[in-house]
């Protein structure tokens, strides 16, 4: 029998810590980066790092449950003639049919129509279960323009030109081989089995000129009838944001680095872009700088879990945010009742993220036609449906607490920092002072 | 005839024109395009449109039916994502031509500019002269013919598209091989020519397709990403 060792005085390195070991030992094992599914898991500051001021002797608040606190946005109102109106201020973000299950796309459908938002679709084209289950749909436009026509693009409410996501900005997919079935294969026009490779950058237009014209193409394609928005990974947003303005965007999109992915190298999620926070603050200031907030929609995404990120989000200048990873556990990803599968996966409940490999037990992030079934798109839906719901009450919760009667007149002076890098980064004055580091008073 | 003056008419007209079903069976002219942009952008019925000089960006883009002829030249995006009907040239077309169309049949009859025929989904490709750099790159399915020479990296990175070339290519793209001409491949490539109404002997072509070593990522072939 082996002694016991004692391993309480043993020093862990900071530098070789035991996960960079075991991510040594696996590269050195089988020669090939990490793709995982998923958003950025490293610590970096968020809207929790913010807090509401609420109200007090200078402002009064609303009547809880009592009071009007309006949530009803319009998106699309520069150029199209029917923007939409979504009840809530939080959609659904594009992920694909292929990345995604048929049910899966068909319950955040239910769940968004049921609460009067719009849903998007992903790299793969539209399914008839998505258009028929999604009052509000939004197109993806992708590089890969896998499944595109212009039939779809017709019956679409909203179209979304993705420029890149935050998980990978500057990025492309990959839909590894054993998540292409038939149908996958078919709607994307590429055998059945092999790895589709979706580009990083679109194949006939090259930078914001072009891009411009493309917008008016598909302008004229649908008859200017649809909004068109521009989606772009946070990295240069200033910049980015102002270019999809002069591209002609009805809405531009922000997704931030902890914003999820199907498939992507971990390398890729950690390492390249910015957080949400500071890509928020960019891009309003944008939008401000060209006298366009407002009259072009911002979209913020990137790890929206809660009313508070929505309501913070809000304050600091967006009109909407879009949730993606928050949804798919709203559905079931991660669920206690798949311990013992995900055990045999080599994980655990509330750490799986092989989103990429097809094996997902709840259902959600697979092909497998039998995995599929366990997902009830309707009961899945519901708890999308309940999900949103909550977060739209969290957020008139805080509107209501800072004495505002729509959730869009929440603005930075209802909020303080509690780091001198949430400070910076949002351009808001760290709590009980009146100090923003680095800000002169003016961007 | 239906004629639209693109000196004093906007793009916008003729291409509501081109949506509408009673646009089914007619034929339209269009003068005086300028280099504009989006001109017959998303045609959805069978209708007969010649366009009287150069065109911009996007011509034809999408187009669904409708057999579309370009007297003239043609900017960048020509015929892209088409699904069917046709689009001919008669000039020369810029870059990017017949990107990731489904279907249809485009010809250009002149020279082809960089990626013609990039990811290219289902549609025929018949051009004239040459093509340039990386085209066919990510083709998925569908024929390109060049009856000229083709750039750099043809067909990089192809799926099951083929390509048939009568001159020579610079270079051929990672993962692109010369493929023996069988007898089925003269057929189908007379044909093409043929509807192109373009002459040339099939027998002078080669054809080019995937070797298939890319199609699942293997860490092996690290030195051909």
């Amino acid at each position: 029998m082996r002694n016991k060792i004692d391993t309480s005085w043993l020093r862990e390195s900071a530098t070789f810590s035991k996960p960079v070991i075991k991510e040594i030992q696996r590269a050195a094992r089988e020669g090939i980066y990490d793709i995982r599914g998923a958003g950025a898991k490293r610590t970096i500051p968020t809207f929790d790092d913010l807090l509401f001021l609420g109200a007090s002797m200078s402002r009064y608040p609303l009547e809880g449950y009592r009071e009007k606190c309006e949530t009803a946005v319009t998106l699309g109102t520069r150029f199209a003639k029917n923007p939409i109106t979504i009840s809530t201020p939080i959609t659904i973000a594009g992920m694909s049919f292929g990345a995604l299950s048929a049910q899966a796309k068909e319950a955040l459908g239910r769940g968004a129509t049921e609460v009067g938002t719009s849903t998007t679709t992903g790299d793969g084209g539209m399914t008839p279960e998505e258009r028929g289950h999604s009052e509000l749909l939004v197109y993806q436009y992708l590089p890969s323009r896998y499944g595109m026509n212009p039939d779809d693009l017709r019956k679409a409410d909203a179209i979304e030109v993705v420029v890149g996501q935050g998980a990978k900005p500057g990025g492309g997919g990959m839909l590894l081989g054993q998540k292409i079935s038939d149908r996958v294969a078919e709607m994307r026009n590429l055998p059945k089995g092999i790895d589709q490779r979706s580009a990083c950058r679109h194949p006939d237009w090259t930078g914001p000129d072009d891009l411009e014209i493309k917008v008016q193409e598909l302008r004229e394609i649908t008859d200017w009838q649809v909004p068109i928005y521009i989606k772009v990974g946070a990295t240069r947003t200033f910049f980015d944001v102002q270019l999809a303005v002069k591209a002609g965007a009805d809405v531009v999109v922000v997704d931030g680095m902890q914003g999820g992915t199907a498939a992507t190298q971990d390398v890729f999620i950690e390492h390249v872009g910015i957080p949400t926070l500071p890509a928020t603050r960019l891009a309003v200031d944008a939008l401000k700088d060209l006298g366009m907030h407002r009259e072009v929609q911002l979209i913020i995404s990137g790890g929206i879990r809660s009313g508070a990120d929505v309501a913070k989000a809000l304050a600091m200048g967006a009109d909407a945010v879009s949730i993606g990873t928050a949804a798919l556990i709203a559905m079931g990803d991660n669920a206690p009742e798949h311990e013992q599968e995900y055990n045999d996966l080599g994980t655990t409940a509330g750490f799986y993220d092989d989103w990429q490999d097809g094996r997902d037990p709840s259902g959600i992030s697979t092909q497998d036609p039998d995995l599929g079934e366990r997902l009830d798109p309707v009961l899945a839906g519901r708890r999308v449906a309940n999900y949103l719901r909550c977060l739209t009450l969290e957020t008139q919760t805080l509107a209501r607490a800072a004495g505002k009667t729509n959730v869009r007149n929440l603005e930075p002076q209802d909020m303080v920092a509690l780091t001198i890098e949430a400070s910076a980064m949002a351009r808001i004055p760290l709590a009980g002072t009146d100090w923003i580091p680095g800000y002169s008073g003016k961007f | 005839m239906r004629e639209f003056d693109l000196q004093d008419a906007e793009v916008r007209m003729l291409n509501q024109a081109l949506h509408g079903s009673d646009s089914e069976g007619q034929a339209i002219a269009v003068v005086n395009p300028g280099g504009k942009h989006n001109v017959a952008a998303g045609a959805q019925f069978e209708t007969q449109v010649d366009i009287h000089g150069h065109v911009g960006y996007y011509c034809a883009g999408m187009n669904q039916n409708a057999r579309i002829t370009v007297h003239g030249n043609a900017g960048p995006g020509l015929a892209e994502n088409m699904m069917s009907g046709s689009v001919a040239v008669k000039g020369n077309a810029s870059q990017y031509c017949g990107a990731t169309a489904h279907g249809g049949l485009l010809v250009v009859e002149g020279d082809a500019a960089a990626r013609c025929g990039i990811s290219m989904k289902g549609v025929d490709i018949v051009v004239g002269g040459s093509i340039g750099h990386m085209s066919a790159f990510m083709a998925q399915s569908g024929r390109l013919v060049i009856c000229g020479d083709a750039g750099e990296s043809l067909g990089d990175s192809i799926y099951e598209a083929r390509i048939y070339l009568r001159g020579e290519a610079a270079s051929l793209g990672t993962d692109c091989i010369e493929k023996p001409m069988e007898t089925e491949h003269i057929k189908e490539l007379k044909e093409l020519l043929n509807k192109a109404g373009i002459k040339h002997e099939p027998a002078e072509f080669k054809r080019y397709g995937s070797a298939r070593k890319l199609y699942n990522f293997q860490v092996d072939n690290v030195g051909a990403y």
